[in-house]
């Protein structure tokens, strides 16, 4: 999972994104284009639904419906906004393997940003729901770390732990860990409940509340956060703790101990 | 000079400083008759005779660093506003236990260092006791004399994780809160007392504003105190009894070989006591332990998964969780048994190795001092017994980490659930006939080697070409160590008429420990020693090939 | 039961009765301490004087760590982050101190255990040992004291006084109990009530708003406190502890339990948050299965068929909060809990 966002930040990765998106929409252009003049002058919006609406039903609809409405294997996606797309592609959760387990896990995603968002204003054509979120709603200014710490452990910590390293839920299901998750995942999981994870919709979590927490997870749940006291063992509490004690604690003392009563080489009568 | 001076040299300033101050302090104190007795004692070298030391030492540095504790912490629960050095809990409501707490953590120089020096010394104390019992445990070395040094120790061990938790309690933090909100449902559980009993220790409702007050003066007062006066008594006994050994050549059930107190033990012990400290200084440094900051204060409607006490309390954690949640209404009366039960199975399975040297010597009806330690597999139904004591024990804090093995192990936690359920009660009664089973494996192997000697790894042709091992035989040492166990013979009932043609009563509890004994020393108990007839015959064999 | 029923002769033979010397007729006798052999240290002096400069070479850098604590306590600011491999980033301060108070230590330690290994005699020596009971006539002779003592106090023949006596130190501890009254209150039945009751608005712990039922999506989760409860004020803590609601709303067609659909308004319902286990903060709720799990001991309820308990050690449903809408719109209890919440208790009933 950390390889995704590493390579992410690749310096390379932008310049790949954008060549695949040039190769895209050029070579979409050059089919399209000259076949019919009136399509050239549709929007830009359009173009796009467009081409989201073909990526959809080439590796979405035989499980989503051709119109997004839904079959045995899959979910409707009316009305589920841009966001939730937008987080289950691009976090590689969609599209599902074919055998899944209890839940979707976090993998490598399939699809380029550009053509997740294609995808995203599909779907958001298909009915009104949470749209992708701009980078003014999730960063980190004007946040209250403070507050965001408190409305993470009321909301948030039951299932993800005191600073997001994930935890069990029923029946093999679990709360992933949080580490690394980029915030607009984080914020878009927020809004739109994605699998068993309830939404917190900005009627009941506002705007600002989710800045707050998103803000507080930068702060305690990065690589770079300083755990004062030495290595944090995982941040799963008493369990690592007490595996610790065990192992490094009294096994090091035990092996001090076999020194200690050891008998001293003897002098061999030779 | 005068000649007056030289007689009373003894006491009027000829003699060295150092005897001075000593015959200064054999008039008042009489020390010179409690050294003539201690100061060559003689102590058996052994590794795992150094597991108590380590008990020792740890509780030592847990006193030292938590005095020092007590010069900083707040034990109020008084609601305070956190404007402290660490950011993201800023401006947050807290007690001022857990602020203080904070302020111990990032405000006073080494102070987190001391913190985390208590507290992976707490850990460390209850894991070394819990070895150091399995050690008297396995060695048999709870018998006759030292039945109630075994007490003593239990009662440490016991005590040991009920200051852990008030002390663990104490910052008041969401993940000890959480543990002290379970301990207020398990007292509500208890039938007709259990809300009284809450609402004397919370001082009303749960949490009210007392319970960290009041932990304090248990954690740092009441439970240290007796537990301190319970060391001194058990190292009293430890001097007293002298300390067992192993069997080998020049030991004896009279004696104790070793080396003396002063000066090597003086020296192996006293360096011990620093070796011990300087390796949980390290830990301490290396390892973060309970970050309170990272886990925020404590608030009755916020929670966390992985909601764990500290290990030494996993063992009853997990007998909680595995519990099915039975509850019988009554007569307008709740009995919580899927709460209440767990409390007293957990009160049982400890009390039940409190109690097992009394069950043995009742069984053996040896009344004899035992201070040659057995080899745990010359003793197979009590290595059997502790094996599935263990095993109960390790299951319970499988269980209670169960959210962990399914995150880690990519289970479903119902099934680690339902695994802990039935191992529960699978698992001491496989782990008894296993571990019995080795044990007996492991005496015939050693009866073999008595009577065949030792396989050398020399293969040898013979002239009509087989090939054999050539087997050394043992040195007089080695044939005596492994033949100095002792074996009991079954009891037995005894003839059912006695020897007038009346009719003996024989009672039920007679039948039991005829049974048991049977289960210990019968043939399936153990395997007969090598007799000197069977050597005899082996080695006088072996001279004609 | 005591061992007399067990022959003496079932108690295998006593240690340390054996001779010296094999021979013929016991080859499995103990020979014997072997002869003490000596180390290097003890025959060669270059090496002894090895140990030595090693022992004080421990000691010097005991020395050595104890001066750097004192200087590292001086010099490195207290908040100082450092990044350490493979510990992460960590507080300088703590990782340098512990480090040199831990050398500081154990080299002491080291030290002495090696001295006392290589240099102090390691002959090993047997010391008797004597039988822990006393000498018959020891015994005997306190017995006898003992007996005479009994005689001359007449506790024996003077019943009245022993009796008295025997009642009055059975009595007098039990001003200390008594003196235990006053840790707390009764509990009467403060266990079963709570700051919910008719009109008391549902707020939002995240905004500190009412809530309308039009706030609350299908698939959101919503916590809540009564009006008037605020952080930080007297009593917060007892009452949050007690109140603290978890607010979910369903299709209504998929409500199971028809008191729960009764209790609901448009298919928003509203549970005690608190764990009918032990008292947990419950609410890991999985919004497809309306399953909600306990994080301290892992109940299961089904929000969707009346917050049953379908896995792990609850006894008992959690209790459900009756709501409704008032005249503004927003939502309200119509009532308190009609059980008490959190864990049972004897006179639950």
């Amino acid at each position: 999972m950390k390889k995704l966002s590493a390579r992410r930040r690749h310096p390379l990765a932008a310049l790949v994104v954008l060549l695949l998106a040039l190769a895209c929409t050029g070579g979409l252009y050059a089919v399209f284009a000259p076949a019919d003049k009136a399509k050239a002058e549709a929007t830009a919006q359009s173009l796009t639904i467009d081409e989201g609406k073909k990526l959809y039903t080439v590796g979405c609809a035989s499980c989503h419906g051709t119109g997004g409405q839904g079959t045995s294997d899959g979910p409707s996606l009316v009305g589920v906004g841009a966001a939730a797309v937008d987080f289950q592609v691009a976090t590689g959760r969609m599209p599902a393997a074919t055998s899944q387990g209890a839940q979707l896990p976090r993998k490598k995603a399939i699809y380029s940003q550009a053509e997740v968002d294609q995808l995203a204003a599909y779907i958001a054509s298909l009915g009104a729901g949470p749209s992708i979120p701009t980078a003014d709603q999730y960063g980190p200014e004007g946040a209250d770390i403070g507050k965001g710490g408190d409305l993470f452990r009321n909301n948030c910590a039951q299932c993800h732990n005191f600073t997001g390293k994930g935890g069990a839920l029923t029946g093999g299901k679990y709360a992933p860990p949080l580490n690394d998750v980029a915030p607009k995942h984080i914020y878009e999981a927020m809004q739109t409940g994605p699998q068993n994870m309830p939404s917190f919709p900005d009627t009941t979590m506002s705007e600002q509340n989710k800045r707050d927490i998103i803000a507080y997870l930068g702060a305690v749940n990065t690589g770079k956060t300083v755990n004062p006291g030495g290595t944090s063992l995982g941040g799963l509490g008493p369990v690592s703790e007490g595996l610790f004690a065990w192992i490094f604690g009294l096994g090091a003392l035990i092996a001090v101990a076999v020194w200690v009563a050891a008998r001293t080489a003897k002098a061999r009568k030779s | 000079m005068s000649t007056t001076e030289t007689t009373e040299s003894r006491s009027r300033g000829k003699a060295p400083a150092g005897e001075r101050v000593a015959d200064w302090a054999d008039g008042r104190l009489g020390i010179y008759s409690l050294a003539k007795a201690n100061m060559r004692k003689i102590f058996p070298d052994h590794w795992s005779f150094m597991l108590g030391e380590v008990c020792l030492y740890s509780f030592i540095i847990i006193i030292l660093t938590g005095v020092y504790l007590t010069l900083f912490f707040q034990p109020s629960m008084a609601e305070v506003e956190y404007h402290g050095s660490y950011i993201p809990l800023q401006g947050q409501m807290m007690s001022q236990a857990f602020s203080s707490t904070m302020e111990i953590s990032f405000d006073v120089r080494g102070g987190l260092l001391v913190r985390q020096i208590h507290h992976w010394a707490a850990l460390i104390f209850l894991a070394a006791m819990f070895v150091h019992m399995m050690r008297v445990f396995f060695t048999g070395a709870f018998r006759k004399p030292r039945e109630i040094n075994w007490l003593f120790g239990f009662l440490l061990f016991v005590l040991g994780m009920f200051t852990g938790f008030t002390g663990y309690s104490l910052p008041d933090d969401l993940l000890s809160g959480t543990g002290v909100r379970f301990t207020e449902g398990a007292i509500l559980s208890m039938p007709i007392v259990g809300t009284y009993i809450s609402f004397f220790l919370f001082g009303g409702e749960f949490p009210g504003t007392d319970f960290v007050a009041r932990f304090y003066s248990i954690h740092i007062l009441l439970l240290p105190g007796i537990m301190l006066g319970l060391v001194v008594a058990h190292l009293i006994l430890v001097f007293y009894h002298k300390h067992t050994q192993f069997a080998g050549p020049g030991k004896t059930n009279k004696n104790v070989v070793g080396m003396p107190l002063l000066p090597v033990y003086m020296a192996k012990a006293g360096g011990f006591f620093f070796l011990v400290f300087g390796v949980i200084a390290a830990v301490a440094a290396i390892a973060q332990i309970n970050p309170i900051w990272a886990i925020g204060p404590y608030r009755p409607d916020q929670v966390s998964t992985g909601a764990q006490p500290d290990w030494y309390m996993g063992f009853a954690e997990g007998l909680v969780r595995y519990f099915p949640g039975w509850e019988v209404n009554f007569w307008g009366h709740t009995l919580v048994l899927g709460v209440f039960i767990p409390l007293v199975l957990f009160g049982v399975v400890l009390g039940a190795i409190a109690l097992y040297p009394f069950i043995e010597s009742w069984v053996t009806g040896d009344k004899r001092e035992h201070h040659i330690l057995d080899r745990p597999r010359n003793a197979p139904t009590r290595t059997g017994f502790g094996v599935a004591w263990i095993t109960v024990y390790m299951i319970g804090l499988v269980g209670g980490g169960n959210d962990l093995w399914a995150t880690h192990f990519n289970l479903s936690i119902n099934a680690v659930t339902w695994f802990v359920r039935i191992g529960f009660f699978v698992g001491p009664v496989v782990a008894f006939i296993v571990t019995k089973r080795i044990c007996l494996g492991l005496q015939r192997r050693d009866k073999d080697k008595v009577l065949h000697g030792r396989e050398s790894g020399i293969i040898k042709r013979l002239p009509h070409g087989e090939f054999i091992e050539v087997h050394e035989p043992l040195s007089q040492d080695a044939l005596y160590t492994l033949t100095a166990h002792e074996q009991y013979k079954p009891a037995e009932i005894g003839p059912a008429v006695d020897e007038n043609g009346v009719e003996r009563k024989v009672k039920g509890v007679q039948k039991l420990r005829a049974k048991l004994s049977k289960s210990y020393y019968g043939e399936d108990g153990q395997i007969p020693k090598p007799s000197v007839e069977e050597y005899k015959e082996i080695t006088s064999g072996h001279g004609q090939h | 039961m005591s061992s007399q029923d067990i022959p003496e002769e079932n108690l295998p033979a006593t240690h340390g009765t054996a001779v010296a010397v094999a021979d013929e007729k016991n080859p499995f006798a103990d020979p014997g301490l072997p002869p003490h052999e000596h180390r290097i240290q003890d025959i060669d002096e270059r090496a002894a004087k090895r140990s030595e400069r090693t022992v004080a070479l421990l000691f010097t850098v005991s020395m050595l760590a104890t001066v750097a604590f004192i200087a590292a306590y001086v010099a490195i600011p207290k908040e100082k982050p450092i990044y350490v491999f493979p510990l992460g980033h960590v507080n300088a301060l703590n990782f340098t101190l512990g480090l040199t108070l831990g050398t500081a230590l154990f080299c002491i330690g080291a030290g002495a255990v090696h001295w006392a290994r290589t240099l102090m005699s390691d002959e090993e020596v047997a010391d008797d040992r004597h039988p822990i009971a006393a000498e018959p006539e020891v015994r005997a002779k306190v017995m006898a004291d003992f007996r005479q003592g009994a005689k001359e106090s007449a506790l024996g023949r003077r019943k009245l006084i022993r009796n008295t006596m025997f009642g009055a130190l059975a009595l007098v501890p039990l001003s200390g109990v008594v003196l235990l009254r006053d840790l707390g209150p009764l509990p009467g039945t403060k266990l079963r009530s709570t700051l919910w009751a008719k009109g008391k608005l549902l707020v939002n712990m995240n905004t500190n708003e009412p809530l309308r039922p039009s706030d609350v999506a299908v698939g959101s989760l919503t916590f809540a406190k009564p009006e008037g409860l605020e952080e930080g004020e007297e009593g917060f803590q007892n009452e949050i502890a007690k109140a603290a609601l978890m607010i979910v709303r369903l299709q209504p067609d998929d409500i199971k339990d028809k008191r729960e659909l009764e209790w609901s308004h448009e298919g928003i319902v509203a549970y005690s948050k608190i764990c009918t286990h032990v008292g947990c903060p419950i609410s890991l709720y999985e919004q497809q299965t309306h399953h909600v799990l306990c994080p301290c001991h892992q109940s299961t309820f089904d929000l969707s068929d009346g917050a049953r308990v379908i896995f792990g050690p609850a006894g008992h449903a959690l209790p459900q909060l009756r709501i409704g809408v008032n005249d503004e719109g927003y939502l309200e209890a119509l009532s308190d809990f009609e059980e008490p919440v959190g864990p049972a208790f004897w006179e639950r009933g």
